[in-house]
């Protein structure tokens, strides 16, 4: 074990990617000798060549289209998106391509090999066009699979589990926590299992579901609520799709209560899906309605970023909310 | 052998390909670092008048950015970019343009706002993202923008100014047709500049822009500041044909490629462009060579991938070059200049302090322009989200003393 940082975590499983396939290529705006602007690919460049490690052209859909076709001929390609607010120009590539190559060709060929790493979310002063949160866009898509991890040990063992798996999938960084998330990381090689939700934390009286930086915001809250004598149960999605339905439903099914938190905005969003799916699910178990605690139906601002984010004291008052319906 | 197009079949029979560099576009160079006029170069018209405004926006852009550079260190914003090394190559361009032509800025572009009389304390307010802020505080420092001045508001995804140049400028144009006849009835009286960096020049947005304008022959002059890196990456990761210019004569558009630290090339070249587009409503591409001298962004630290002696090879400053050949026209006075460069970093640190206390924008801002008017949903959020904040006042300092 290791103490490590985000970055640090995804620049091992990227290392030890590398080392294992040699036709793994690491590429995208910056990424090659300066490592990518927020340095998770530092050192690989000098590690594995310039072939292998490589500055694009400043075009994603340049970016994603190649990635595509590299790995059509069946090479690990792990492509970077510098902020995820950028990876609109690659959209066509990765919707209807990457999502539907296998589909289309009847498995003549395919895009198993395609992992997207970028960075997302706010927190950082960023504006709208460095803030935000696209998953559910991609959520959207069969075809696709979509990680969001929360600290470095689920960052690691996700990615690994990305890079290996068999289908197109888009890894979401938290950027926000890139430096600020510190934690013990297994040196050697691991892996977290695709599609799996966590319970972070056991509780009785409402479970709470969020993913990536959000889990930071409700685990504040639990911890909030406990003081006031109630029990939250923490449960971290993990993996947007495919999701874990089981998982959550049980949960529900103890606490008889939900409230998921993300930041992108609440109309279409991704919770809006786990609240349907587990109003179904469980229906005679829920004590109160499904609540949703999100960003407003506006950009991500800047001035006033405070206000729009669903902190922990929105996801608090939300919790009462639920408690006394 | 018939032809399928408009290209003309030059016809061979030894079997040949061109060169991916056969096409050698050479660069227009007129003042000399000394402030003289090169040899056999002619100096372009230019007036008292505009030659004056145009040093001292360039001066005031030096300045206002080591300013900034540094309230960003001390953490008083949050960003900031330079455009240390291409204040000409922004200021002329700019100058040689009407006051009513339109800007499509790509970020570094401060100089051709401040040309236009963007104030001190409207640079300030955008930056401080206050309640004076044209745009609301709702970007990040320096994405400026003012419709009275002509100057579209910057947005963040690099290139997707370019294609968006091409249909305003369309419009421009077709202002100008005869709706009897459908012919265009006479110049045209306003085009659009479109800025952007050799980085964003491989965005897919380009190559869309210059063509549609190229095949719909739309006024706009595409401005390409080529200054050898984006970010990090070199321009010889960037291209590998001859810079951006050679891309022009690829589209069929008009081209020439200036020297972006002589303030007089850009000027005359930009000049002769817009002669162009407002006779013919043609576009043209100018590509400006100059090198980026400072960090790309104050989150940037280019010692981690570009050497001091690199640097120092480049060390070229186009407001000495340009304020060299003002003093030999002896429109300009050294006293009067280091004087004045006292008085406006004083201006500058005034207008500063003045930014930095206005207040935030109000809560009902966070909802307002998404839509022309807010939509019932948005509506009912805000209204969750002020009897939330009036619960609690003191997570919320910004804007709780003000929710009525
Ligand atoms: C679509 C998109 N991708 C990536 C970025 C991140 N980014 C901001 S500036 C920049 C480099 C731009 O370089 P260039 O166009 O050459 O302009 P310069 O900074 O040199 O003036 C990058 C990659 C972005 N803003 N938009």
């Amino acid at each position: 074990m290791a103490k490590m940082n985000m970055l640090h975590a995804i620049n091992s499983a990227l290392d030890i990617t590398m080392a294992e396939h040699p036709q793994a290529c690491i590429f995208g705006e910056d990424v090659g000798y300066f490592g990518g602007v927020f340095r998770a690919t530092s050192g690989l460049q000098e590690k594995y060549g310039k072939h292998r490690v490589f500055n694009t052209p400043l075009t994603e859909q340049g970016i994603l289209g190649f990635a595509n076709g590299l790995a059509a001929f069946g090479a690990p390609a792990l492509a970077e998106i510098q902020f995820a607010d950028y990876i609109f120009p690659a959209f066509d590539q990765i919707v209807n391509e990457s999502a539907k190559f296998r589909y289309r060709s009847g498995n003549e060929f395919n895009v198993g090999n395609l992992t997207i790493r970028t960075p997302y979310g706010g927190g950082i002063a960023g504006g709208l066009y460095h803030s935000q949160s696209p998953e559910a866009y991609f959520a959207h898509t069969p075809g696709l699979k979509v990680i969001v991890p929360r600290n470095p040990y689920q960052a690691k063992g996700l990615l690994r589990a990305a890079i290996k798996d068999d289908n197109p999938v888009l890894f979401f960084e938290p950027k926000r926590l890139y430096r600020a998330s510190i934690g013990e990381v297994p040196e050697e090689d691991y892996t977290i299992e695709l599609g799996k939700a966590e319970v972070v934390q056991q509780g009785t009286d409402v479970t709470l579901l969020a993913w990536g930086a959000q889990m930071e915001i409700i685990e504040d809250a639990a911890k909030q609520a406990s003081e006031q004598g109630i029990s939250c149960e923490v449960i971290d999605l993990r993996s947007i799709l495919p999701w874990d339905v089981e998982a959550i439903a049980k949960s529900v099914t103890k606490t008889g209560r939900l409230i998921v938190s993300h930041e992108a905005p609440i109309t279409n969003g991704f919770g809006a899906e786990i609240a349907a799916t587990i109003g179904q699910e469980c229906f005679l178990h829920l004590e109160s309605p499904i609540m949703r605690v999100c960003g407003l139906d506006t950009p991500y601002p800047l001035a006033l970023e405070k206000e729009y984010v669903p902190d922990a004291l929105k996801v608090l008052a939300a919790i009462k909310q639920s408690m006394d319906f | 052998m018939s032809n399928p197009n408009n290209v003309s079949l030059n016809i061979n029979h030894k079997l040949e390909f061109i060169d991916g560099n056969a096409l050698t576009i050479p660069t227009l160079s007129i003042l000399t670092e000394d402030g003289e006029i090169h040899t056999g170069a002619t100096a372009p018209d230019i007036s008292k008048h505009t030659a004056i405004k145009l040093y001292e926006t360039m001066r005031f852009i030096r300045l206002l950015d080591e300013r900034m550079q540094g309230a960003q260190r001390q953490g008083r914003i949050s960003f900031y970019m330079q455009c240390l090394g291409e204040e000409a190559a922004v200021t002329a361009s700019a100058a040689a343009l009407d006051q009513n032509d339109m800007i499509m800025a790509q970020y570094r572009e401060q100089a051709a706002l401040h040309y236009r009389g963007f104030t001190l304390d409207q640079f300030m307010n955008q930056m401080f993202s206050n309640e004076l802020d044209l745009g609301k505080g709702r970007q990040m420092p320096i994405h400026y923008g003012s419709k009275a001045l002509n100057y579209m508001t910057i947005s963040s995804p690099l290139g997707t100014q370019i294609p968006q140049a091409t249909g305003y400028a369309y419009g421009q144009k077709i202002k100008h047709i005869d709706a009897k006849t459908g012919e265009l009835a006479s110049t045209i009286d306003n085009i659009t500049i479109c800025y952007f960096g050799e980085g964003a020049a491989s965005e897919g947005d380009f190559h869309a822009g210059v063509n549609m304008a190229a095949v719909h022959q739309a006024p706009v002059i595409f401005f390409a500041r080529n200054n050898g890196y984006a970010i990090s990456t070199p321009a010889d990761e960037q291209f590998k044909g001859d810079g951006i210019a050679s891309r022009g004569v690829g589209y069929g558009i008009k081209t020439i490629r200036v020297d972006g630290t002589d303030a007089l090339a850009v000027y005359a070249a930009t000049k002769k462009a817009r002669e162009i587009a407002v006779s013919t409503g043609e576009p043209i591409l100018i590509e400006s060579i100059a090198y980026r001298l400072g960090a790309h962004s104050t989150s940037d630290d280019p010692s981690g991938y570009r050497s001091k002696d690199e640097e120092a090879n480049h060390q070229v400053c186009p407001i000495d070059k340009f304020r060299k050949w003002l003093i030999k026209q002896d429109w300009l006075n050294e006293a009067d200049d280091v004087k004045a460069k006292e008085s406006i970093r004083e201006e500058i640190l005034a207008a500063l302090k003045r930014a930095e206390v206005v207040a935030k924008p109000a809560l009902e801002e966070l909802i307002s322009d998404v839509y022309d008017t807010p939509i019932p949903s948005l509506q009912r959020q805000y209204e969750q989200l002020k009897a939330h904040i009036k619960l609690h006042p003191d997570a919320y300092p910004v804007t709780a003393g003000r929710i009525k």
